[in-house]
């Protein structure tokens, strides 16, 4: 569904973040994108939805190439992109709900938008992804008043209440302590499953990203190096990816018994499970 | 560098000696051009003048003692007016100021060439000229009275609230906005969305400081005729009315603590 074919970003400074990058996510597809820090990770994603622009490449989602449009059809394709960042990005003196409501700013007009006047269905639907994500109290408190567990899960129902077909997932749990990390992932990828979504999630945390996620893409320098999933991930692959270190104990012991964990959300999607799932 | 080895162990000073040379011989200079500063401004004084200030001073203060309290009826209206004056004066500003500053702070311009030099320009030129010569020209050009007095207020605010707006606008913090943008929206709403809040607490702050000045500024926009408590001030020091002319330093004391009150108020309100 999102394909990206030989994209290369060269930045001013004429530093290469991306050299010759191309990958595929399918529908409903959920692919963690490893490397060291500088390898292109934030650069791949942000030029997906053109917060950078690529030097060269081409980016189509579904249809028409993203890196050739023009500012109205790229719009409207960034409405079908969401977005979730490592800090947050929320706007810290909005309330939770006109955060939430910002991720529906691609389809409501200036001026229903600067007086608060959203239509009702997706003032419905924020309450619903509020309460989804456990924060249906907390509608009403001004965002820096949240903590970062908090501040996350309002970013997620701000990209969620797009409607996307796809998530572009920055890092997301680098602010946050180890629970919080794993509560916060869980969610992304359960949500993934129960909307068909695809998602890529830059992730620095590679056990993290083995327990969640089907697919790892590996970058280094701007090249890809590995594509595979997490049980390829051996100890020779994340050499060629980080660079020499001794990486045992990184990979969650081979425990054929246990399925991985994103297995088990997958399995485990039913409305009312979920709702446990989502509490905490 | 100021470690010195003496011996066993090593000496850390703050200066080495080069370093204490240059720092006697900057204080030995300042020294020296006080001093032929304080001689040239001696030779040019009248010093018997000087000498019997205390007296004068004192003479001054028993004749504004025992101030006409019915006095400050009469003052009440041209108070008024100075309030008004400040504050309409600030509004206008207000608004053409921060259009001018989103289009001279570098992250919001719509053109680096072009509109910024523009915009910037506005701002240097308001700012570097003060409110009285600002009034003293007005005056002229429509006349004495109040309206000379805003518009003198107004120029000279103008530039005051661009540039600390643009420079709060410069510092803004990028993420918030970029995440607006990639949820699709119009850039009118990326302003309003991502740029807007995390500058209102400033544009709030920023404005009512002004305010507060411009009412302190406004008290002597009258001297040269823009309307105002300040044409009163002058009329009594002219008559050399000096009880009249404290009961309006009384007047405007009270005035200006209250915007003080005010400014807080708001600024308190706001963050």
């Amino acid at each position: 569904m999102l394909q990206i074919d030989n994209l290369t970003m060269r930045y001013p400074t004429g530093d290469l973040a991306l050299d010759d990058v191309s990958v595929a996510v399918e529908r409903g597809q959920v692919i963690a994108l490893i490397g060291p820090s500088g390898a292109g990770k934030s650069t791949l994603i942000r030029c997906v939805n053109r917060l950078v622009q690529p030097s060269a490449g081409a980016i189509r989602l579904g249809g028409e190439d993203i890196v050739k449009m023009g500012v109205g059809d790229l719009r409207r394709a960034r409405r079908r992109m969401g977005m979730i960042f490592q800090e947050y990005a929320l706007v810290e003196r909005l309330s939770v709900m006109e955060n939430v409501l910002s991720g529906q700013l691609g389809y409501v007009g200036f001026w229903r938008s600067l007086l608060r006047r959203f239509p009702q269905p997706a003032v419905d639907e924020a309450f619903r992804l509020l309460g989804r994500v456990g924060l249906d109290h907390m509608v009403d408190k001004r965002a820096d008043a949240l903590s970062g567990g908090q501040r996350q899960r309002v970013g997620i129902a701000r990209a969620l209440i797009q409607n996307p077909d796809i998530l572009l997932v920055d890092e997301p749990t680098a602010s946050l302590d180890p629970k919080t990390s794993r509560q916060i992932m869980r969610l992304i990828v359960e949500l993934c499953h129960e909307r068909g979504l695809a998602a890529i999630i830059n992730i620095h945390d590679v056990p993290l990203a083995m327990m969640f996620v089907e697919r790892i893409v590996g970058l280094r320098a701007g090249r890809i190096v590995y594509d595979g999933p997490p049980k390829g991930l051996t100890d020779q692959r994340l050499t060629e990816i980080y660079g020499e270190e001794d990486w045992s104990g990184t990979r969650a012991e081979d425990d054929e018994d246990e399925p991985p964990a994103h297995r088990k959300v997958a399995a485990a999607v039913g409305p009312p499970e979920l709702q446990k799932a989502a509490g905490a | 560098m100021p470690v010195i080895e003496a011996g066993d162990h090593r000496v850390w000073r703050r200066r080495d000696r080069a370093e204490q040379l240059r720092n006697w011989l900057i204080w030995l200079v300042g020294t020296a051009l006080f001093i032929v500063c304080w001689r040239f401004i001696s030779e040019r004084t009248i010093w018997i003048f000087v000498l019997d200030a205390p007296q004068q001073a004192w003479d001054m203060a028993v004749r504004m003692s025992n101030p006409p309290m019915g006095y400050f009826n009469r003052i009440l209206q041209p108070m008024w007016d100075t309030v008004n004056m400040a504050t309409i004066g600030t509004l206008i500003a207000i608004a053409i100021a921060t259009p001018v500053a989103f289009l001279a702070a570098s992250n919001t311009t719509p053109s680096v060439y072009f509109v910024r030099p523009v915009a910037l320009a506005i701002i240097v030129t308001s700012r570097s000229i003060n409110a009285l010569i600002w009034a003293l020209l007005l005056v002229l050009v429509v006349g004495p009275g109040l309206l000379a007095g805003i518009i003198a207020i107004a120029l000279r605010s103008i530039g005051f609230i661009g540039k600390l707006l643009y420079e709060a606008i410069e510092e803004i913090d990028e993420t918030q906005v970029e995440a607006i943008r990639a949820t699709g929206a119009q850039p009118t709403q990326v302003l309003s969305y991502g740029i807007w809040p995390q500058v209102l607490p400033a544009f709030a702050g920023i404005s009512v400081y002004r305010w507060d000045i411009n009412i302190r500024e406004a008290t002597i926009l009258g001297l040269v005729g823009a309307g105002g408590i300040g044409v009163q001030l002058q009329a009594s020091v002219n008559s050399l009315a000096w009880g009249q002319v404290s009961v309006i330093f009384m007047a405007i004391l009270v005035t200006v603590v209250f915007s003080e009150w005010v400014s807080a108020k708001v600024r308190h309100a706001v963050l």
